[in-house]
Formats: C-alpha cells, sequence, structure tokens
C-alpha cells in the first residue's frame, strides 16, 4: 500500500448564485484591485489515503468528494491525487 | 387516542423544548430521543427540530445525516410514518434525501430573524392536511441559509404534484419560486424553515403555528406503498 496526498476542491457549480463572491467582489475596489471579478467561494479539504495504485487513490477519494464532501445540487467537486513523497 | 411525537436531539439542536412544549400544549405527547439511539421508541410522528446539528460542520444537516437515528427514522419515513423537519431539520432531510433539493445561504447574507407572512400552498401534507390553500399564516423564521435551490426538473415536479405546501408571501431569503416549505410524493415527509412551534400561543404574538401542529397531531400513517424517492 501506498500513502496518496489528496487535494479536493469544492466549488458551487456554474449558474448558482454565490452571494459570499458577490460582496467579496463588490469590496476589492476599495482596496484597488478593481480588475478582479468574477469571484467564487468555495471549499478545500486535504487528506492522505493508503491505496494499492493511483486508480484506487483517486477513486476512493473521488467517492468520498462527492458522497460526503460536496452537495451535487449545488456543488461540483475536483480531485487532485499525489503520492506522498 | 393521543399521538406521541418523537422529537430528535442531535448535539446542537437547540429548539427540541419549544417542540415539546408546544406539542404538550396542544393536547400531543412528545419525547425527546437521542440522536445516537436507534429506536424511536412508541413515537407515532416524528420531528427534527431546528439548531445547529453537529455544528452545521461541512454543511447544515451533511453530518446530521450519519447519525445511528436517522436509518431508523429514514425507515419510518418509508413505511409512511409522519416525519417533520423544522428549519435545521429540513436541511437534514434534504441531505439525508427525504426530501428533494437543498437550502442555500440567504441572498442577502443576513441572518434573519423574524415573523413573516405565509401562505398555505397545498393540504397534501401531514402538516396542512386541515388547512384551507391560500390560507395566510404569520410564522417566525430563524435561518441564514434557508434559501430553497433545487434543478428545474424537481422544481416542475413539485409544482405538477403539489409538494410546494408553503410560500413566502414576501420571499425574505431568495428561495426558488418563494418555497418555504415542501413534502414528498407520499405527503407524509414535510421540511419547512419557518417555526410553527415557535407560534402556538397568542403569548408568542402568533398562533398560526399551531394550525400545522394540529394537522401533525391528528395526522395518520400514509400507506408505505407510494414512499418517497430516496
Amino acid at each position: 500500500m501506498t500513502c496518496y496526498s489528496v487535494f479536493v476542491e469544492v466549488a458551487l457549480r456554474p449558474g448558482i448564485a454565490d452571494p459570499q463572491g458577490a460582496t467579496i467582489e463588490r469590496a476589492l475596489p476599495t482596496l484597488g484591485f478593481g480588475a478582479v471579478h468574477g469571484v467564487r467561494v468555495g471549499k478545500a479539504f486535504r487528506f492522505e489515503v493508503e491505496a494499492a495504485t493511483d486508480d484506487d487513490a483517486r477513486s476512493q477519494a473521488t467517492a468520498l468528494a462527492s458522497r460526503l464532501l460536496s452537495n451535487p445540487v449545488m456543488e461540483d467537486s475536483s480531485v487532485s491525487v499525489e503520492v506522498v513523497a | 387516542m393521543t399521538l406521541r411525537v418523537g422529537v430528535v436531539v442531535f448535539p446542537g439542536s437547540n429548539c427540541e423544548h419549544d417542540v415539546v412544549e408546544a406539542v404538550t400544549a396542544l393536547g400531543g405527547e412528545a419525547e425527546l430521543i437521542w440522536h445516537g439511539d436507534r429506536s424511536l421508541g412508541r413515537s407515532d410522528a416524528v420531528v427534527l427540530p431546528g439548531g445547529f446539528a453537529h455544528g452545521d460542520y461541512l454543511r447544515t444537516g451533511a453530518l446530521a445525516r450519519f447519525s445511528p437515528i436517522m436509518e431508523t427514522v429514514g425507515r419510518f419515513a418509508d413505511d409512511g410514518g409522519p416525519v417533520v423537519g423544522i428549519c435545521n431539520g429540513f436541511q437534514i432531510l434534504t441531505e439525508a434525501g427525504l426530501l428533494p433539493g437543498v437550502l442555500q445561504k440567504n441572498y442577502g447574507l443576513k441572518f434573519l430573524c423574524e415573523t413573516v407572512e405565509l401562505r398555505v400552498s397545498s393540504a397534501a401534507s401531514v402538516l396542512t392536511n386541515q388547512l384551507e390553500p391560500g390560507r395566510v399564516l404569520r410564522i417566525p423564521i430563524n435561518h441564514f441559509e434557508g434559501s430553497y435551490l433545487c434543478d428545474s426538473r424537481t422544481l416542475t415536479e413539485l409544482r405538477n404534484e403539489s409538494r410546494i405546501v408553503l410560500r413566502y408571501t414576501d420571499n425574505p431569503n431568495g428561495s426558488l419560486d418563494d418555497i418555504a416549505g415542501i413534502t414528498n410524493k407520499a405527503g407524509n415527509v414535510v421540511g419547512l424553515m419557518p417555526h410553527p412551534e415557535r407560534a402556538y400561543t397568542t403569548l408568542l404574538g402568533s398562533d398560526d403555528g399551531a394550525a400545522l401542529l394540529r394537522c401533525l397531531l391528528t395526522a395518520d400513517r400514509v400507506p408505505a406503498a407510494s414512499s418517497s424517492p430516496r
């Protein structure tokens, strides 16, 4: 078994209203970041998983991301996996 | 016969005693049921009360659905037993798959604590079956994540099957189609953001919540044949 480090990003799906992102974006010009737009707020998770192969690690992480870490009604998740050095 | 309501207590629930008080005052019996138990005892109906179950960590209701009692609540609902989720309880029912959709952060990003007007949109549920559609009720809301959202197919289904039971007359939180409460296909599982238990007597400013709770207190089991989609 190999230890893999997993990074999961959970984001609101395109088209779903993001009042937090909109509020942050409205505050940016006062700091001089008037050129920034399209702010979206999400969540990120890091964890480690023991698995036999890359594919196994990825499929465990993907299942966890879609069944618990995100709610598919409003969120998408993306998973990246790498071997712990 | 007096109907007995089991009120589930999760770590972080904070409206369970209000529900017990309201149910008792309206002539029912109520008992608290710990979320770690697997039995609903002799309950004829179940209420998931408001609060912040499991701290609302990750997402509202996301962790509560793993509480041992929820498996039993799911079977009870499948068998046609009346289940009502109020506020955080509604959020738990959506995460548990007993009701469709999700409750998102309020559109204005404000925690809302006020009395609002609701219109009864359907009498086809255990919480509204004695109420005339169109009747207006004044009941408090108290939430940050109460903006109902679902995909357009689900919304069409909810509308066509008269499963939107309560609508806001003046939408306070950006909820899709002014939805304040919905039910499952069989009408025995209801989720709503407003708190009927905080409006069971005029001493509290309104007794309109009693009209909803009285429906629950005379509810029968719905035949299990048309159990809800999970």
